[in-house]
């Protein structure tokens, strides 16, 4: 059973649709790029997926997104819930005005995970992706998970899992805005997983980036996807290539095609697929 | 291609001329109180309360109209800040709707242009028919109301400035709206409020009419929340129309004093705001 499965989603502004009966069910722990040329509803789609999309005005949803089986546009839903679930990471990085530290606890703390908590949740997390498979040969972590400074050692956790640690583990209490803009969106990605999410949304997180930075950052999200779902917008077509297990192909608002990554960049059903893969259109 | 480099011409020498404008107004002003204040400015007029004949050229100071006008200005902009605050928030978008806050934005703007005097007959009917008298209390109450637009609407617009992509990061973290106000958005906007409740400051310290009715005037320092206190830009006011040319000369002194109370606090805020930039999101 997928996380997420869409069926007939659509939405609008005001009298412009944006998306269009969108139906499809996002695999679980793969990286799915969603593709297509700008303006065709890839950051709605993706906004959507954890309702980002309601903080603009005048909008409005139909259909349905389920995720684990519920409806997230139910009335009822809880949306703060959501959000911890998926986590997002925007196009461009923005740090929180805080600490490198603060920022990675941020979301921990406003969800009130402390203390034998923030162990349990860590703990789990360390099953699939053990501490020490994320230091460099030969080093050790340095934190210990002792009692009162469970944050500090979730802290380097989460900066490891990001592969931001070595660059930062010496000015931790700097602000946040003195990283550069690639490790700005490493960061962003270590206070997103630090919610501990079981679902990643990243809004063309590379394209800020210089290439340097932007392979880090392709990197990690390989290491990721074992334990977590991942999609990405992306419209650059060689990253979707090489990173996408599962693609979806957007085309002024329609789900013109989706399918795994080997299949629909080898041997594209669609014909406007076959003209974007092949770079005819963009 | 002449008349563009000409019109280019023009404007440069237009903008060159109202700077050195601005400058020479401001020039001007410090000129006239140095050269006229300056000789009668001594510790006495720091430290010492009228004595007998003070008015007529004999001994003493106004250090109970400076005690008096920063008690009057420290309260009036702390209680405006208090009312402010939460005001300037409110017009934000995810709060008020749209068009509360436009019409809330437009009374303060009207209440930003009414004379001070209006303010102090209005506090003189609203102390009388309470019965209260010309005191501090009435003073700063008075001195807040005119304080309040200006504070609000300084403070709004920096709060307005912030990228809405930040406070988005926020949310997407599963942060509610008042938790993304109060960690993010005011984090982010305190240097600009620095400066917005200087403004206010600086108004409110420098207004005679409003506090005429309202806090009175007394040789003496302010004892009490209820008692009458005196004020600098009374006290120049009282010193300037007398025929006496000493005791014209102290009223520049005086002016002088004010002048630097309000550098002083300039720089000061300057200082605060320096320092609480640091975690900024530019």
């Amino acid at each position: 059973m997928p996380h997420i499965s869409l069926s007939n989603l659509t939405i609008a502004y005001g009298n412009h649709h944006v998306l269009q009966n969108i139906t499809v069910e996002i695999p679980n722990n793969q990286i799915t790029a969603i593709i297509g040329p700008s303006g065709c509803g890839k950051t709605t789609l993706l906004k959507s997926l954890n309702r980002l999309v309601d903080l603009y005005e005048e909008i409005k949803v139909a259909g349905e997104v389920r995720i684990d089986g519920v409806n997230i546009y139910d009335p009822k839903a809880d949306i703060l819930a959501l959000r911890k679930k998926v986590g997002f990471l925007s196009q461009k990085p923005y740090p929180l005005p805080m600490s490198i530290y603060d920022n990675i606890t941020f979301g921990p703390r406003i969800h009130g995970i402390d203390g034998k908590n923030l162990l349990d949740q860590i703990q789990k997390l360390e099953k699939h992706i053990p501490i020490d498979s994320l230091c460099p040969n030969g080093r050790q972590k340095e934190t210990t998970p002792r009692k009162n400074h469970e944050m500090a050692y979730l802290v380097e956790y989460y900066l490891r899992l990001a592969g931001l640690w070595e660059e930062v583990k010496e000015r931790l209490h700097a602000p946040a805005t003195q990283l550069s803009i690639g490790q700005q969106q490493r960061l962003a990605l270590a206070r997103a997983l630090a919610v501990e999410p079981e679902v990643i949304l990243a809004d063309e997180p590379t394209s800020a980036l210089d290439p340097i930075s932007a392979q880090l950052i392709e990197k990690q999200f390989k290491i990721l996807k074992n334990h977590y779902t991942i999609v990405v917008v992306t419209h650059i077509l060689r990253q979707a290539r090489r990173i996408a297990d599962y693609v979806m192909f957007l085309y002024l608002g329609e789900l013109v095609e989706h399918g795994p990554a080997h299949d629909f960049f080898n041997a594209p059903r669609d014909q406007k697929t076959r003209a974007y893969v092949s770079g005819e259109i963009s | 291609m002449k008349s563009r480099k000409i019109e280019e011409f023009v404007f440069k020498v237009l903008m060159i001329a109202s700077v050195t404008l601005v400058l020479c107004i401001l020039a001007g002003i410090l000129i006239v109180i140095v050269m006229r204040g300056a000789s009668s400015l001594n510790l006495a007029m720091l430290i010492r309360t009228p004595e007998g004949g003070y008015y007529l050229g004999k001994g003493g100071g106004i250090a109970n109209a400076i005690v008096g006008s920063l008690c009057l200005a420290f309260g009036a902009s702390m209680l405006s800040f208090l009312f402010g605050l939460p005001i300037a928030f409110g017009l934000q978008k995810e709060y008020l709707g749209r068009r509360l806050a436009r019409m809330t934005r437009l009374s303060l703007d009207i209440l930003w242009g009414i004379p001070s005097i209006v303010y102090g007959a209005f506090g003189f009917i609203i102390m009388v028919y309470l019965g209260l008298r010309a005191s501090l209390l009435g003073g700063i109450i008075t001195l807040a109301l005119l304080m309040l637009p200006i504070m609000i609407r300084s403070i709004e617009e920096v709060i307005r400035m912030t990228p809405s992509e930040l406070k988005e990061i926020s949310y997407a973290l599963g942060a509610t709206r008042i938790e993304t106000t109060f960690t993010v958005v005011l984090r982010q906007a305190l240097p600009g409020m620095v400066t917005g409740v200087l403004l206010a400051f600086g108004r409110g310290i420098g207004d005679a009419a409003s506090i005429l009715f309202t806090a009175g005037y007394t040789d003496y320092l302010p004892r009490s929340l209820f008692e009458p206190v005196a004020s600098l830009p009374l006290a120049i006011f009282f010193q300037v129309s007398t025929p006496i040319p000493e005791v014209q000369q102290r009223a520049y002194a005086s002016a002088l004093i004010l002048l630097m109370i309000v550098v002083l606090i300039s720089f000061v805020s300057r200082l605060l705001s320096r320092r609480c930039s640091r975690h900024i999101v530019r």
